[in-house]
């Protein structure tokens, strides 16, 4: 039952094939199963048995509330949830309980799907690995699977099995490996440069960002106010989609949502892609890209081709310099952005008195790690009078140019972009961490981040099996066209 | 201890007419005439009427003083610049803050419409080019009562530039000639107001009260075009009416609603300005022109003493009535401003502009606010003079007082007494009355239509100025007028009136 998709375990329900207490005691004892994944950081079991309850006796009474009622799903712990721990696996907030709920997150609740937990990620969403937060990294699950086994049996290492688990990639990596590992069928991340769609391609599900300004940010904390979106993973895209038409949609305390409230959102069945363009960027293809993605990519490419969609090469001229135009403008926002953390009014306070400075200082640098301290200092030199305009300005402009990139291309007839998401497969944990965070995001968030800063919707498709490459960037916002083969 | 004097030679003084407090009039003496074509002259802010003309002791150079403020306004709105928390005064600490207020991870902001009509009310009122398109910023720096880590103002492009504010000074003898002087308005940006603290020396500690932080702003920029204490103080006041009328702001000092800080630089004219100061923080109607003139005095002292001024920060210490260098602001502030991520630009429109179909709730057309301001006190005080026939500064002082104009005008209807000698009884006998009783215009227990009755029966020659006089002395409590009052009444009656009847009639009258 835990491997079928949202949709299927829906009709289930409806069925009565199994119950909201069943299916929710299921997932919880699959939780408790895979701790070692170290997924989540806080699994709320009183208020997911209530839930599922509460929608036990809606679907008795034939008023379910819709798809996703009584549908077991986790929250990133980046999202506010009300009543529950949110730690952005911080120290610095460690304790914090909120006492409001992320517009997204209410609007599952709404939907009446029961809340499994809270899950790991890197700390405040600085990272590509969800090696970097405080409550210690998430493996992938398919560090145990069948195939990685075996795999691993052909190399002469002969340590015991688990010291060479896979990372889930990052920073959404505690809500992949939920939904990787069967845990909940529905998982919320964020994507700034890539959180979603990373962890998603590692863990073999669907990752899906959508256009800024389509999906509420009131109440996912912050990382990059201008880049950041709500995030979607699943295990099949239909699901996704479901969950996006729950999701989206205008939020009057979210001033960056559009106001259109445009066609309810419906996935067509589209298995004719005769009528589709597909760009593939010349500039992705870079040295670095392993040879198993890239013949990932060809073979997509192919498999479009052959079904009669139109393939073609374009070019985004600017791509060479979008990763360092994020890493200005991420670390500058980030820096705004973790002014807020100074111990008066929540979270972690030091035990220093001395002085209201001292106490800061203090807090600050007990409460954050070092990735998180790195990125402030270095978005507070961009800040500064003298370097604002070299800086700060200049990266605006040439996330200008980047954007414009992609309107060029889609205004040329191009429907969508298809791109490998990541530059090899999961890594090994150890082999991972044999470079520092900024590193690997700059390395990681490659293919990735473009899309945050021109604000555009992108998708990860799943492939059951193997760990997913391909990328997908679409062109109208929220319209995911489903060109999925089976 | 007295306002210091000013040294080197006057060119004149500048009284002004609008009265900041009306106990504090500065003395008075004659005055040597003003040019009104704006260059700046020297003022007199003397308790000591000696100084006429006094030479100055370390050369012959003249000094000139420049003055700009920045004025902060309270917006008079239900809720919050951001968030819809409550905005009153003297609420329970911590009772109106909201989740946003208090800086919780994932909040956003979300813009107060009635905010914005408040400041484009000012910025017509004040003659500005409205900006059709204006930006919000982030202005970082930690403090305690500043929660976010950052304000949020309008750094950029604020939303009204390039204004004027007009205002008037008395010259002349008898302050008969007035001048009208222009300050011109470099802008006006919305902001978000911090929260406030309180040291606790004896615990070595700071409470921190958040209940005003994320209050709406209007902060009026003036360009350094005043050159003195009672200029600057002027302007203030006018600017207070001007949002006294408006509605957009109570503009109350006492209450905090209106702060003003003071750029102060002193030059000899023909050369550059000089370096400036910032003087913070001027939260008292009363003390606005002493500080600024204690400024400037210090500054023309360290300069003819050979020191330099330095580009520093200082606040008013009213007990010791110096400005005193701000102990906490070691280098300057490099503020990092940032635009703002979560609020898209503010759009607004003209009837020409504006979208088809547009919903009403969700759109701002500044021809329609344009029509809805109301009257201006300086159109006010236009109208008094044409109707009434009154003097000007007799119509500034009107103006003056809170609830003296609807007084006046109350009185008005109901006497048949000339509307000169109402000005004159209003502005000087029943003014002088409340103030030496420390009573406001609402709380005088002498009401229009008695004041009324009294100037009629002046009139009819009834009874005498004296009389009158005693009648109001007798709303005081004081019984042994009345009696008086009677004698009086017989006699003019030619003792045919009794003196019972007298007694019950006006006791009557003046007790309703």
């Amino acid at each position: 039952m835990l491997g079928r998709t949202l949709q299927e375990v829906s009709a289930a329900l409806k069925q009565g094939q199994i119950t909201p207490v069943e299916l929710c005691q299921k997932c919880l004892s699959l939780i408790k199963k895979t701790k070692f994944l170290n997924a989540y950081i806080t699994i709320s079991e009183e208020v997911a048995l209530k839930q599922a309850e509460e929608s036990e006796k809606r679907y008795k009474k034939g008023h379910s509330l819709g798809a996703l009622d009584g549908i077991p799903v986790a929250v990133k712990d980046n999202f506010s949830t009300s009543g529950i721990e949110t730690t952005c696996a911080s120290n610095m907030l460690k304790g914090y309980v909120p006492p409001y709920n992320a517009t997204v997150v209410q609007r599952l609740l709404d939907q009446g799907a029961v809340l499994m937990g809270k899950t790991n990620l890197d700390e405040f969403a600085m990272g590509s690995g969800s090696t970097d937060g405080v409550f210690g990294p998430v493996k992938n699950p398919w560090s145990y699977s069948k195939q990685y086994r075996e795999k691993r049996k052909q190399k002469p290492h002969g340590e015991n099995e688990d010291s060479n688990w896979l990372i889930t990639g990052g920073s959404s990596g505690g809500s992949a490996a939920a939904v990787s590992a069967f845990t909940c069928f529905a998982a919320l991340g964020s994507d700034t440069g890539g959180s979603t769609r990373n962890p998603a391609a590692h863990c073999g599900i669907v990752g899906f960002k959508p256009s800024y300004g389509l999906v509420s940010r009131h109440g996912l904390i912050p990382l990059v106010n201008s880049m950041d979106v709500p995030g979607i993973l699943t295990r099949c895209v239909d699901d996704a989609a479901t969950v996006l038409g729950v999701l989206a949609g205008h939020d009057p305390k979210d001033s960056t949502t559009i106001q259109d409230p445009g066609k309810p959102f419906m996935l067509s069945s589209l298995t004719d892609v005769s009528k589709l363009c597909i760009g593939i960027p010349k500039e992705y293809l870079v040295p670095e890209l392993s040879s198993e993605v890239r013949s990932f990519w060809s073979k997509a490419a192919n498999l479009f081709e052959s079904e009669g969609a139109k393939v073609i090469e374009v070019s985004l001229p600017h791509t060479s310099y979008s990763i360092v135009c994020y890493h200005v403008l991420c670390t500058s926002e980030v820096a705004s952005n973790m002014a807020r953390f100074d111990g008066l009014e929540y979270g972690h306070r030091c035990d220093i008195d001395v002085s209201t400075e001292a106490m800061y200082a203090a807090t600050r640098r007990e409460g954050f790690n070092d990735v998180v301290r790195g990125r402030i200092l270095a978005g507070n030199f961009f800040l500064l009078k003298e370097n604002y305009a070299n800086y700060f300005i200049k990266a605006q402009k040439v996330r200008r140019l980047i954007a414009n990139d992609f309107v060029n291309v889609f205004n040329s007839g191009v429907d969508v972009l298809l791109t490998p998401t990541t530059l090899s497969e999961a890594v090994p944990y150890l082999e991972f961490i044999k470079e520092d965070n900024r590193t690997r995001s700059a390395q990681d968030d490659i293919f990735t981040q473009a899309v945050n800063m021109a604000g555009l919707p992108a998708r990860q498709p799943e492939q059951p099996g193997r760990q997913v490459v391909e990328h997908v960037v679409e062109t109208v916002p929220g319209d995911v066209k489903n060109a999925q083969k089976q | 201890m007295a306002a210091p004097m000013l040294r080197g030679r006057c060119l004149g003084r500048c009284w002004a007419l609008a009265c900041i407090d009306s106990g504090s009039r500065h003395g008075r003496g004659a005055a040597t005439g003003f040019t009104s074509s704006g260059k700046r002259g020297q003022s007199f802010v003397a308790q000591q009427p000696l100084l006429t003309a006094q030479k100055s002791r370390k050369g012959e150079h003249k000094w000139a003083a420049v003055v700009g403020l920045e004025i902060h306004a309270q917006i008079a709105s239900n809720s919050k610049l951001f968030s819809g928390s409550q905005v009153h005064f003297a609420a329970p600490p911590n009772s109106l803050v909201s989740f946003f207020d208090a800086s919780l991870p994932g909040t956003l902001p979300v813009l107060n419409r009635r905010c914005v009509e408040a400041a484009v009310m000012t910025g017509l009122a004040l003659n500005c080019h409205i900006n059709k398109k204006s930006l919000f910023d982030r202005k970082h720096y930690f403090y305690a009562d500043l929660p976010a880590g950052y304000q949020i103002t309008q750094q950029r492009l604020p939303i009204a530039v390039n204004g004027s504010l007009a205002y008037s000074v008395c010259v002349g003898k008898k302050w008969r000639q007035v001048i009208t002087k222009t300050v011109r308005i470099k802008q006006i940006q919305l902001e978000q107001d911090s929260g406030k603290s309180l040291h606790d020396e004896l615990r070595s500690q700071t409470l921190i009260d958040l209940n005003r932080a994320g209050v709406g702003l209007l902060e009026v920029v003036l360009e350094p075009d005043m050159s003195c204490g009672e200029e600057a103080a002027t302007a203030v006041r006018e600017l207070q009416l001007i949002l006294q009328a408006l509605g957009t702001s109570q503009a109350n000092m006492a209450e905090g609603q209106l702060r003003v800080d003071a750029n102060i630089s002193v030059h000899h004219p023909g050369e550059p300005l000089g370096v400036r100061t910032e003087v913070k923080n001027l939260n008292s109607a009363r003390f606005l022109a002493r500080a600024i003139d204690y400024e400037i005095q210090r500054q023309i002292n360290e300069l003819e003493n050979g020191c330099e001024i330095l580009n520093e920060t200082r606040s008013f210490d009213y007990k010791l009535g110096c400005t005193v260098p701000m102990r906490d602001k070691e280098g300057k502030q490099d503020y990092r401003f940032m635009p703002e991520p979560n609020l898209p630009p503010l759009l607004l429109y003209d009837t020409a502009s504006l979208p088809a179909g547009a919903d009403p709730q969700q759109v701002i057309n500044i021809d329609r606010i344009r029509e809805q301001l109301p009257e201006l006190p300086s159109e006010t005080r236009e109208k008094l003079i044409q109707q009434y026939g009154i003097l000007p500064e007799h119509s500034f002082a009107l103006l003056n007082e809170v609830g003296l104009l609807e007084f006046f005008q109350n009185v008005i209807k109901e006497t048949r007494a000339e509307p000169k000698k109402v000005t004159s009884w209003v502005l000087n006998i029943f003014l002088g009355f409340l103030k030496q009783r420390n009573l406001a215009v609402n709380e005088s227990p002498v009401t229009p239509s008695v004041l009324a009755e009294l100037l009629n029966l002046l009139d009819r020659k009834v009874i005498s100025s004296a009389a009158a006089k005693q009648v109001m002395d007798m709303k005081r409590g004081n019984p042994r007028a009345i009696n008086k009052l009677i004698g009086l009444v017989r006699k003019v009656t030619h003792n045919r009136a009794d003196p019972t009847v007298i007694k019950e009639i006006l006791e009557k009258q003046l007790s309703s």
